[in-house]
């Protein structure tokens, strides 16, 4: 299955960031093969939006899964139909995007049943 | 036909109460037009008789999913991410959209039309006339609760503008300095700053005033409760070049009055030289 993790940085030791619109980097990993890759966050300057944006992006990348911190309500009912998996990563604990796909593997990671806030979007524009 | 914002950056300083003597104190066909859509109160002032009103909003797509592809340019070309297509899923996220069109000029099938999404409404009235004797129009808009955004109801009150002519407008502008105080601003001849004389007033006083520099308008400050605070307001004035058009003393009376729902030159008709005067001259630099 290939998982995106919301991370800071470019590598699979990069630290795992629980921010899902905003985050800098999505690590896109094949969990059987362990193959990866980096790929910067088209979402991460929009000005509005940001969940949506960075929720077609990692389903355009093919993601079957992702793993953040948060979910709002646009970014859940983007990656709902378009059948990625949302998982909660630990938000108590540093740890790299390794160790976050490690306890996906031993399936210790909620699913995320809905959007976890409720959004940032009240602009004034 | 000349065109005065009325705008102070701070909320509460006076601008309804300058806007209104402002308008009560023409010698012009007038109209005065509260752009504060969140909270408008000049009405209160002016006790217009109201006579049309109309819904207005921004124009938000509606989809043919008959006739979509999925191919995803719509979604593409939102500049505001209201539009998601995943698969052979289409989202719409109206309260992202800014109604800017985008995606029904580019849809390769046609599926794409508009409909007016209501965000607000219009109001005008024809307010008892100004102490001269001229007519004094009245219109202001008002959003309704929930809804996120200000402008489009600011640009449509603008527009609306289609009863007996006037050779002066004066716009009351929301408070802050944000998009809305910058719709209200835009396509004006002249910005009144209101200000009082104290550091939270001269703080947003320097916002709006950059902001009227950005559009390259004229302005000039009006202090309000004239006698608080300290003088910082009147040395930016003098350094940044801002004439001061007049001042309105701190005055318990004046306080009584407006929570009365009577405007300053009704209640201190003294004052109305004062207004008289701004008026001259900003009718003068600008030069109608």
């Amino acid at each position: 299955m290939k998982v995106a993790i919301s991370i800071t940085g470019s590598q699979l030791d990069s630290p795992f960031d629980a921010r899902f619109g905003r985050v800098g980097t999505f690590c896109l990993v094949d969990s059987e093969s362990g193959e990866w890759s980096a790929h910067d966050n088209l979402a991460v300057s929009a000005s509005g939006g940001a969940g949506v944006l960075a929720a077609q992006f990692i389903a355009g990348l093919g993601a079957q899964a992702v793993i953040s911190g948060a979910y709002g309500p646009k970014a859940y009912d983007t990656l709902s139909p378009a059948g990625v998996k949302m998982f909660l990563g630990p938000t108590e604990e540093s740890l790299t995007a390794r160790q976050v796909l490690e306890l996906f593997n031993e399936e210790k990671l909620a699913e995320a049943n809905g959007s976890t806030h409720a959004g940032y979007h009240g602009g004034n524009h | 036909m000349i065109r005065i914002v009325v705008a102070s950056g701070k909320g509460g300083t006076g601008k309804t109460t300058i806007a209104t003597s402002l308008a009560l104190a023409a010698r012009l066909p007038t109209r005065l037009m509260d752009c504060d859509v969140e909270a408008p109160n000049a009405m209160l002032f002016l006790a217009p008789t109201l006579d049309d009103t109309k819904d207005v909003g921004i124009l938000i797509p509606t989809f043919n999913e008959d006739r979509c592809t999925y191919c995803g340019l719509c979604a593409q070309v939102c500049e505001f991410h209201a539009i998601a297509v995943v698969g052979k899923k289409l989202l719409f996220f109206p309260e992202l959209c800014h109604g800017c069109g985008s995606c029904g000029l580019v849809c390769p099938t046609g599926a794409i039309t508009e409909k007016l999404d209501v965000m607000g409404g219009l109001t005008h009235g024809q307010a008892t006339l100004t102490l001269s004797g001229t007519s004094l129009e009245f219109s202001q808009g008002t959003m309704n609760v929930g809804e996120p955004m200000a402008v489009p109801i600011i640009r449509e009150l603008k527009k609306w503008t289609a009863y007996s002519p006037v050779d002066l407008e004066i716009r009351d502008a929301p408070p802050g300095a944000s998009c809305p105080v910058v719709e209200s601003i835009r396509g004006a001849d002249y910005v009144v700053l209101v200000t009082e004389p104290t550091p939270f007033g001269l703080h947003d006083l320097k916002q709006v005033a950059q902001l009227a520099k950005e559009l390259a308008l004229p302005a000039g400050v009006i202090i309000n409760r004239d006698g608080i605070g300290d003088e910082a307001v009147a040395e930016y004035c003098a350094e940044s070049g801002l004439p001061i058009l007049g001042r309105v003393p701190m005055e318990r009376r004046f306080a009584e009055a407006i929570a009365s729902g009577k405007t300053l030159v009704e209640a201190a008709p003294e004052y109305l030289p004062v207004f008289e005067n701004i008026l001259e001259r900003i009718s003068e630099q600008v030069g109608r």
